[in-house]
């Protein structure tokens, strides 16, 4: 065989050796596994059986030997670590009677006893010792290691029985029986041994080795321990079959030690230590199961020679111990199957008062191994099924009536296990309900530990004089039971009467005295908080609630009343939230009780307040007699004692009040109301929800008293967000401390019960608090005096406490008709709380016009007068005018939009868009002011303006006299508009449209003013600025200065103009601007004038080979000469051939050239001279001149046309003519 | 099975929130009934005989845990919608408490003595059943204020008929 790893070789020198004498055939290490690597497939299955109760440290066997508990406890060590303290208190507490044994808690796991191991001064053995022990986690095989020394005594094995005939059982099982299979019979014992193959005294060290064995033998003689030999050596092995010595002498050894081949191990001390002592383990771990095999076995061989009637104990006995086996053989599946056969087997054995108590404690450990092992196999259903089977048949097995308790602690200690066992699953992983989780057991174990304090109260209220019976009847020979459950005055007896009727008289008695003394509220308080954690966690407020109002009454009972009040005080408010107003006067009942016996004053006097109140369901007279000490506390005396409660602590609690009288100071209380529900309610409102400055606040508050008797109050006082106003609603009476009482005054200090008293608080706002909230802080209720004592019931806000939102709502709700109530009485349910207010402003006494021309015409000085006339009693002082454009509009208007005072000069931007606070002066009454606005509006567009206008002036209210500063808004819309439409044309000479202007052409500009106003307009003055690329022709005077423009009308004017050549470009060149000086016809001369400026369009400039002009009379008369020139100029720098002709026309004759070839050189022009003589009067087409040009023949005749006249007016022949004529002649 | 699947219960769909609750609570021995109010507040509870009476409020009052949680769990998978009976509440070592809620949330519970096996799921779903025609009627009464405690006699003769016949 090749030589693999390290640890593979030992393996096989293992394996090896264990071939020689069996038949081989083992299966191949697998893989390169070192030995230290786990074995998985244990894994899973060890992670559940986590045993919180089995820590390494609780050692049952005697205090020296070393052992170790193989349950892993790595990763769940924090869950094992925070139940096991929990598990001692609850021990400590708990008589351990009642306590399940720590051996049936544990999980059973395989004994292994390891001798030859000097641990303490042998190095090497310690580090054998130390690797069985370190790490020992899930995946390791469930061992438990002892070391014990060689001759180590084990438990001596009884004579066997051969036959039980005759043999009568004393009891079901012995109380040693689980500890000595756990802890003291081993199912293994292992022999170390130092020697190696090659030793030099292999002889003597072989029979020692065989000696060693032979004692272990010896010790457990009758038994079936295994034995098994491990030999320590130092040489690493070699692969097996190589070395023939070792062959041999292992043979050679196991003969001598009287050993199986399986049973002899070699251990070599080298560097994998950890991997050989694993695979050690593992080999040992079968040994053991098949020693606990054999042991189930040979219990189950008993069956046969058992008879059902005289044996029944020892079926169950045997049932349970196979189970028992069976778990340490790690066989759950069975062990539980035989633990529920020993359930039963349990119930059917013959049940009378004197073994009641055996049955039970069975039937309750082996009930807490069913579930333990069902929760284990993830069963949770089986386990609370059989618990509640367990239940079921065990809840009527009583016992001994007078000792009724001991059944009572017994169940409650089973529920609270099975809780522990529910809880301990649930930390593994288990989900648990709402309706099903641990907090239901726990509780349900209070319940029983209740019950059991009741029962022990009534059967165990002996004397005082009564003696503890001497001797102990529990005091036992061997210190502990032989069997459990059995009375220690009559153990091993079996028949049904007792065989001692004294014994078993002073053995009760006895126990009925251990019970006096044991203290039932811890153990009750302690369920409860168990339940309570459960509960919290399941969504379960209000049975918490409830379990924590169980465990105030329960502290409660335990004298400890600061907890009780605790936790008491806690819960009150889940059930005053839900109004359940039963169970919150049972609690504040037990409160009240518990601050009565330590003298808390406060506290008695907030429980009172909520007893009297009326969420209380007390009747009258409980009622009566807590208002009667309520008033003896405010009277600084001490109160009667509350009633149920324990006399001794009575008489400690007057004393405490006794001294709270002494002590002077500290005794005035602050107590919060909307926290409860006291017996006085309150409601504050102010009558509006906003008051005028010069009209007084008013406040009514409401009072309405639930206790059964008038009661006296000695202060009431509102507070304010501004504190100043407190000092007016205040009423306050000093009375002596004997009228208190005194009921029959029905002055304002005494309420009334059931009757809503009303009080009324008037007071002048402060002027500096216009614009401003006041709001109801809160309202103060003071009761006492500063002599006794004094309670200052607060309610923040305007009144109302825990209960008053619901009741306003239902009242809201109810279609009942309010109660018709005499005189000034007001009904409670319509009073709603106003706790806030707002204070505003005066209402203004003076008047704001406003007078203006709409709409405004853009750029123009829009003038807007504001008329402001008093009509206040007293002068008005400092008035002040804002006025403008009212801000938040958009920014754009804002830059547009300009005010002045001046209205003589122009505004620009400068000026702001609002004017505020414009001095006005003082107005006296009826006086009359006007102010004129001017605006300005850049552009057009709605505006809204807004004028205000405040004042000051001096009035008196309630006798008061106070500066009110009052103010008046008015806001108008303005529409800007602009004032007319101007059109600029570009026309020829002629009045023809032109598209574009030909260079050095005159040509004319016509400018169309069309009035948009409603009103009318004057053209001061119109001006036309020309760009530079133009020229004027002739002079530029305006031609509409002075015009007046209706709405519609239109002006116009034109002006000659002339444009350089420019170089061509698509644009045009600029023309300049037309600037229109107007104003309304209407307005003042101060008013200045608005210039309007138009740009004009560009233009485009063309030019033009040939240009033609005529030079004519503007008329003509018929037969009459009418001489005509053409001027024909050439513009270009070329010699241009002209072919000119004349077309005849009815209307003329004419001489000159008709038709004409000419030649004009460049920049000269030519001069064609024509007399025509028209023969028709009327406007007449002149013949028309027909030009061509051979140089430029795009240029059509019809263009050259335009520059000529085509008509002309000839004059008829007239008498005045001929006049002329003559003259002329 | 039943502990931890709670015996499948349904809930109505209706989400209105709040709502009044009518607490029954029978027993064999005690009956009891309450109802509840906006924040779950009793309405009505009447307990036979009426010793230990305070002992059924807490009953009754931590029963509202289950149906509160019951109610919110709409959105689950449910057997029928419209199913307003919410079966057994929760089981306690003496009583069996048993639960209801109308479509405006209104919750009615009855308690039973565990010994009583004369009431199943049949008997107790028609006492719901019943409970809730008369609480109507109690409703549909003009001059009653939805939320005030129910006063009805024709109410209340009907819970004590329906507790004599459990007793």
């Amino acid at each position: 065989m090749r030589r693999r790893g390290p640890g593979t070789s030992l393996l096989h020198q293992l394996l090896c050796l264990r071939c020689q004498s069996s038949t081989g055939g083992f299966p191949p290490a697998d893989g390169d596994s070192s030995g230290s690597s786990s074995e998985p497939p244990q894994r899973s299955t060890f992670r559940l059986i986590v045993d919180w109760f089995n820590s390494p440290k609780a050692d049952l066997g005697d205090g020296d030997t070393d052992w170790i508990s193989v349950v892993p406890v790595a990763g769940e060590v924090n869950g094992g670590g925070s139940v096991l303290p929990e598990l001692s208190l609850i021990c400590k507490m708990s008589s351990a009677q009642w306590d399940f044994p720590l051996e049936l808690c544990c999980r059973p796991m395989a004994f292994v006893a390891l001798t030859g191991l000097d641990v303490t001064y042998n190095a090497v053995h310690r580090a054998i010792w130390d690797a069985f022990c370190a790490n020992r986690r899930a995946d390791r095989v469930p061992i438990s290691f002892k070391v014990l020394p060689g001759d180590h005594e084990y438990p001596k094995c009884r004579q066997k029985r051969t036959s039980y005939e005759w043999y009568i059982p004393k009891g079901i099982l012995k109380t040693g029986w689980m500890n000595k299979h756990l802890n003291l019979v081993p199912a293994l014992v292992v022999v170390f041994y130092e020697l190696d193959w090659d030793d030099a005294q292999w002889k003597e060290k072989q029979s020692e080795c065989a000696t060693r064995v032979e004692i272990v033998r010896q010790s457990l003689h009758g038994r079936n321990t295994k034995v098994a030999v491990v030999l320590i050596q130092k040489k690493t092995p070699l692969p097996p079959g190589e070395d023939l010595i070792a062959s041999e002498r292992a043979a050679a050894l196991c003969n001598a030690c009287d050993l199986s081949g399986k049973s002899l191990f070699v251990l070599p001390h080298t560097d994998h230590l950890v991997g050989y002592i694993i695979r050690l383990e593992n080999a040992f771990y079968e040994h053991a199961q098949t020693y606990y095999y054999t042991e189930i076995r040979r219990v189950k061989s008993h069956k046969e020679f058992l008879n059902k009637t005289t044996h029944q104990l020892l079926f169950v006995r045997h049932q349970f111990k196979t189970a028992f086996f069976s778990e340490l053989k790690q066989d759950t599946q069975n062990a539980l199957k035989n633990y529920r056969t020993a359930y039963n087997l349990v119930h059917e054995l013959r049940a009378h008062e004197t073994n009641m108590l055996e049955i039970k404690t069975m039937a309750g450990f082996t009930n807490y191994k069913i579930c333990r092992l069902c929760f284990q196999h993830n069963a949770p259903l089986d386990a609370i099924a059989q618990f509640r089977k367990h239940v079921d048949l065990c809840k009527k097995k009583i016992g001994s009536a007078e000792l009724a308790f001991e059944h009572a602690a017994w169940m409650s200690k089973q529920f609270q296990a099975f809780g522990d066992l529910f809880d301990e699953a649930i930390k593994l992983g288990l989900t648990a309900i709402q309706t099903q989780n641990p907090g239901f057991y726990y509780q349900q174990a209070a319940y029983y530990a209740q019950e059991r304090k009741q029962l022990a109260n009534q059967l165990c209220n002996h004397d005082s004089s009564t003696a503890y019976p001497s001797p102990d009847p529990l005091e036992t020979p061997a210190g502990v039971l032989d069997f459990f459950g059995q009375r220690p005055w009559r153990q091993n007896h079996q028949s049904i009467e007792p065989p001692d009727a004294e014994k078993e008289k002073v053995g009760i008695l006895a126990l009925q005295l251990k019970e006096r003394d044991v203290d039932h509220s811890e153990l009750i308080i302690t369920l409860l908080s168990n339940a309570v954690a459960q509960f919290k966690k399941y969504k379960c407020p209000r049975m918490k609630s409830h379990l924590m109002v169980q465990m105030g009454e329960e502290y409660y009972y335990a004298k400890d009343y600061s907890k009780a009040l605790k936790l008491l005080d806690y819960v009150m408010c889940d059930y005053r939230s839900e109004r359940w107003w039963k169970l919150l006067t049972f609690i504040l009942t037990t409160a009240l009780k518990c601050a009565y016996l330590m003298g808390q004053i406060k506290d008695y006097i907030t429980y009172s307040l909520e007893l009297l109140g009326r969420s209380s369901t007390l009747n009258d007279e409980q009622k009566s007699r807590i208002e009667k000490n309520l008033i003896k506390v405010l009277m600084n005396e001490s109160p009667a004692p509350e009633p149920d409660c324990d006399s001794k602590a009575i008489k400690t609690a007057q004393k405490v009040w006794a001294d709270r009288i002494s002590l002077a100071g500290s005794n005035v209380f602050t107590i919060e109301m909307q926290d409860y529900v006291p017996f006085v309610e309150c409601k504050a409102r102010f009558l509006a929800p906003s008051f005028h400055v010069d009209d007084p606040v008013q406040i009514h508050v409401y009072l309405r008293a639930h206790c059964p008797h008038p009661f006296r109050f000695s202060k009431l006082c509102v507070c304010f967000n501004n504190q100043e106003y407190n000092q007016h609603c205040v009423i306050e009476d000093t009375y002596q401390t004997s009228d208190i009482l005194d009921a029959s005054s029905q002055g304002t200090m005494c309420l009334v019960p059931g009757k809503t008293r009303q009080y009324v608080f008037k007071f002048v706002a402060r002027t500096e608090d216009v614009g401003k909230k006041v709001e109801i802080t809160s309202v103060d209720l003071v009761l006492g005096s500063d002599i006794g004592r004094c309670v200052i019931l607060n309610w923040r806000g305007g009144g109302g406490d825990a209960a008053s939102c619901q009741e306003a709502l239902q009242a809201t709700r109810s279609f009942k008709r309010r109660p018709k109530l005499p005189g000034n009485e007001v009904c409670w349910d319509s009073v709603t709380i106003q706790a806030s207010t707002m204070v505003i402003s005066r209402i203004p006494r003076i008047s704001v016009q406003l007078r203006h021309e709409p709409p405004a015409l853009t750029n123009e000085m829009y003038c807007l007068a504001v008329t402001v006339q008093s009509q206040e009693a007293t002068t008005a002082k400092d008035i002040k005018l804002t006025a403008g454009l009212k801000p938040g509009q958009d920014a754009n208007l804002t830059q547009t939009t300009h005010v002045t005072l001046d209205g003589t000069e122009m505004c620009d931007d400068s000026h702001p868009a609002l004017l505020p606070d414009i001095p006005i002066g003082d107005l006296h009454p009826g006086e009359m002011v006007e102010k004129a606005l001017h605006i300005r509006c850049g552009q057009v567009g709605s505006r809204i303006f807004l004028v205000h206008v405040s004042y000051v002036v001096t009035t008196v209210v309630e006798g008061k006299e106070i500066v009110c500063k009052c103010h008046k808004d008015e806001t108008i819309t303005i529409e800007t508009v602009v004032p007319f439409d101007v059109t600029a044309k570009f026309v020829s000479t002629k009045f023809e449209h032109m598209d574009w202007v030909f260079a050095d052409i005159p040509f004319l500009l016509m400018m169309d003013i069309l009035s948009a106003s409603p009103w009318s307009l004057t053209i001061v003055t119109s001006k036309l600025e020309l760009a530079p690329s133009m020229t004027a022709v002739d002079q530029m005077e305006s031609q509409l200065a002075q015009v007046v423009l209706q709405t519609g009308e239109c002006a116009s004017e034109c002006f000659c103009l002339q444009c350089p050549p420019a170089p061509t470009n698509h644009s045009g060149v600029a023309s300049g601007r037309y600037i229109i000086s107007w104003k309304r016809t209407s307005a003042a001369k101060s008013i200045p004038v608005v210039n309007t400026v138009i740009t004009l369009p560009h233009v485009i400039v063309d030019t033009i080979p040939l240009f033609v002009h005529a030079e004519l009379p503007s008329f003509g008369r018929v037969r009459e000469s009418l001489p005509v020139k053409y001027w024909l100029q050439n513009r270009t720098k070329l010699v241009q051939d002209v072919e000119i002709f004349v077309e005849p026309n009815d209307a003329f004759m004419f001489s000159g050239l008709k038709q004409v070839r000419l030649r004009i050189l460049p920049d000269t022009e030519q001069e064609l001279l024509y007399n025509f003589y028209p023969l028709m009067a009327g406007y007449q087409r002149l013949p028309g001149l027909s030009i061509s040009l051979s140089r430029f023949p795009a240029i059509s005749n019809d263009l050259l046309r335009r520059f000529l006249p085509t008509h002309i007016f000839v004059k008829p022949q007239g008498r005045q003519a001929n006049e002329v004529i003559v003259v002329a002649a | 099975m039943d502990g931890f699947e709670s015996n499948g219960f349904t809930e109505d769909r209706c989400i209105k929130s709040g709502g009044d609750s009518v607490v029954e609570q029978i027993c064999s021995f005690r009956n009891h009934l309450v109802k509840g109010g906006l924040q779950n507040y009793p309405l009505y509870i009447k307990t036979v005989p009426t010793e230990n009476e305070l002992k059924f409020h807490y009953t009754v009052h931590t029963s509202l845990d289950v149906v509160e949680e019951k109610i919110s769990a709409v959105g689950k998978a449910l057997v029928d919608q419209r199913e307003l009976y919410l079966g057994l509440l929760y089981p306690t070592e003496d009583y069996k408490v048993y639960g209801y809620v109308t479509n405006t949330k209104v919750k009615f519970v009855i308690v039973v003595d565990s010994s009583n096996i004369a009431l199943r799921d049949n008997e107790i779903r028609s006492m719901f059943r019943k409970l809730h025609n008369s609480y109507t009627d109690v409703m549909c009464n003009p001059f009653y204020n939805p939320g005030d405690l129910i006063q009805s006699k024709v109410f209340d003769n009907m819970v004590s008929g329906m507790m004599v016949q459990v007793c």
